[in-house]
């Protein structure tokens, strides 16, 4: 895997002393959909925002497939499409129109059967000619994501594609952006829905307070979150943990009401069943029983707080 | 040069005025040739003639003038700023475009327009009023000089504006005033002297002076000085605008 896109020791400073991003480093490869998770005011649409152009570094170097975004800035951007946060469309435009605007603007000569495949692709076909004022928030998204594909880029940014989005329309943003990858797009979104990194990235990366805490590989991520506890709640308080359970990993409640039992659920065998029964046996009584599983949620909560 | 690119917002500028056709052209057509009711017919039949012009010829060439520079700075300024109040200007700065293609693409349209209207308000003027052009020529090129400049300081203006109320500030507060007093409707021969040493200070001035003279061939300036300020005021709006494509100012953080 190459990196199609590369920042180093990148900075945003503001005139006011706020530094928005502080020595940013990231390798995004090609091909991936990495995900960028954190939270309102983080950096993520000013590190987003700063590869592709709209705001200027204080310092640091981006390349985009080896170019560099300052110095070659025109073939940077021609590989770069970006779908911006807010819904920033002119209302009087017709949806055909406006997609063909992005293609001429990125410089590709007008090819009307390439945006009516766009328009297809995002079932924007029979909208075509609608005028953007007419078309509701979703599809609005759409025609933001159709006017980025415009000019077919290599890499795509999408900056929050699911807010103010149904679950419905959230789902179909996913596939279009599997079929996207498919295609061999690059695809960088923000997002502050774990659930939303979790269905599609490959990779997931952490960033708040202007630093990236963390990239991982979303599977090692996982792995690390497949730790599972049970929590057995017991009808009579326990004043120790009976030695007949000695060879499990248990953990008694200060008050003796409850034992947490932690396992692995990607190992073969959890020994739950084994556990249940040698508690009975041990004349414990089980009240109530509950799972509970480490989230990407949790970690990212973790680093988040870690970080302030 | 992504001169695919220039052609799009040209192109995309041209629409919208092909949209907004009733506003954009009918209006300035119907509010000119009001003038020319008013003031060439109805009161110019009771005026001299001004520098051996009958009056309602006379203002001819300021009448264009004022239409086309209001024209050139509105339109311009508006197609700059619509993106920035849209929000649609994120795609403008992270396409691969230089800002003097922007410039090009937007100045050029609202030139045009502005270009277009000055022609068919000249054609209104021909059913009004019996007129001759004494430099085609010049007169052409004067008016595409003025619809250019006029379309890069309103491009200015757009780029400087935070609200449509500072969009309309400097063609309502500052452009109409000086075209009225820049010597659209009379001489500035006919002021007294203190006052035509002051309106020597108004630029406006010198471009209905020149473009006057194309066509009747007198001016209350010479033509030389009149193209010596057109230039300058075309120099003085580039380089503003060559500032701040270096700075991104009010466009890019």
């Amino acid at each position: 895997m190459t990196a199609i896109v590369s920042v180093k020791n990148l900075r945003k400073a503001y005139d006011g002393g706020f530094e928005a991003l502080k020595s940013v480093n990231l390798e995004i490869e090609e091909g991936e959909i990495l995900a960028l998770l954190g939270p309102n005011g983080a950096g993520k649409t000013t590190l987003i925002s700063t590869i592709c152009g709209i705001i200027t570094p204080t310092s640091g170097t981006i390349t985009v497939g080896g170019f560099d975004t300052q110095t070659d800035f025109r073939a940077t951007r021609s590989m770069i499409g970006l779908v911006p946060q807010e819904i920033s469309l002119e209302p009087f435009e017709t949806v055909f129109s406006t997609v063909r605007f992005s293609r001429g603007l990125f410089g590709k000569p007008r090819d009307d059967a390439k945006i009516e495949e766009i328009l297809a692709q995002l079932s924007l076909a029979d909208k075509r000619d609608n005028k953007v004022i007419t078309l509701s928030g979703g599809m609005k998204r759409r025609v933001l994501i159709a006017k980025a594909l415009a000019h077919e880029p290599r890499v795509l940014f999408l900056d929050e594609p699911s807010a103010g989005v149904d679950v419905e329309l959230r789902k179909d943003m996913w596939d279009v952006v599997a079929k996207l990858k498919a295609s061999g797009v690059t695809i960088i979104l923000t997002t502050h829905y774990i659930e939303e990194a979790e269905a599609i990235a490959d990779r997931v990366g952490i960033i708040a307070n202007g630093e990236i805490l963390l990239i991982q590989n979303k599977a090692e991520l996982m792995a690390q979150m497949g730790q599972k506890q049970l929590r057995i709640d017991l009808s009579v308080a326990t004043p120790d943990i009976p030695a007949a359970l000695a060879q499990y990993e248990l953990h008694r409640a200060p008050d003796g009401r409850s034992l947490t039992y932690t396992y692995d659920t990607k190992g073969p065998r959890t020994g739950i069943t084994t556990l249940l029964n040698d508690l009975q046996n041990a004349g414990l009584q089980m009240k109530d029983l509950q799972t509970q599983q480490s989230s990407l949620e949790d970690i990212f909560v973790g680093l988040v707080k870690e970080d302030q | 040069m992504n001169l695919n690119a220039v052609k799009t917002i040209y192109m995309h500028e041209m629409a919208r005025f092909r949209r907004t056709i009733m506003q954009s052209l009918v209006s300035p057509v119907l509010s000119t040739s009001l003038y020319f009711v008013v003031f060439g017919a109805a009161i110019g039949s009771r005026i001299d003639q001004v520098e051996g012009v009958g009056y309602g010829a006379f203002i001819v060439p300021g009448l264009i003038m004022l239409s086309v520079m209001t024209q050139a700075t509105t339109n311009a300024s508006f197609g700059i700023y619509f993106p920035k109040f849209t929000g649609t200007i994120y795609e403008l700065l992270s396409a691969p475009v230089s800002f003097l293609e922007i410039v090009a693409g937007y100045v050029g349209a609202a030139a045009t327009k502005a270009l277009f209207i000055g022609l068919i308000i000249l054609l209104t003027a021909f059913f009004f009023i019996d007129i001759q052009i004494a430099h085609p020529f010049a007169m052409i090129a004067l008016l595409v000089l003025t619809c250019i400049s006029f379309s890069l300081l309103g491009f200015i203006i757009g780029i400087w504006a935070g609200n449509f109320e500072q969009l309309q500030l400097i063609p309502l507060l500052v452009i109409t005033p000086l075209v009225f007093l820049g010597g659209s409707f009379y001489s500035i021969t006919m002021l007294p002297p203190v006052w035509q040493t002051i309106t020597l200070f108004n630029p406006v001035v010198y471009l209905i002076s020149g473009f006057r003279w194309s066509f009747f061939g007198t001016a209350d300036v010479s033509i030389g000085v009149s193209l010596l300020a057109i230039a300058l005021f075309t120099a003085l709006c580039l380089g503003f605008i060559g500032w701040i494509f270096r700075t991104g100012w009010r466009i890019r953080q």
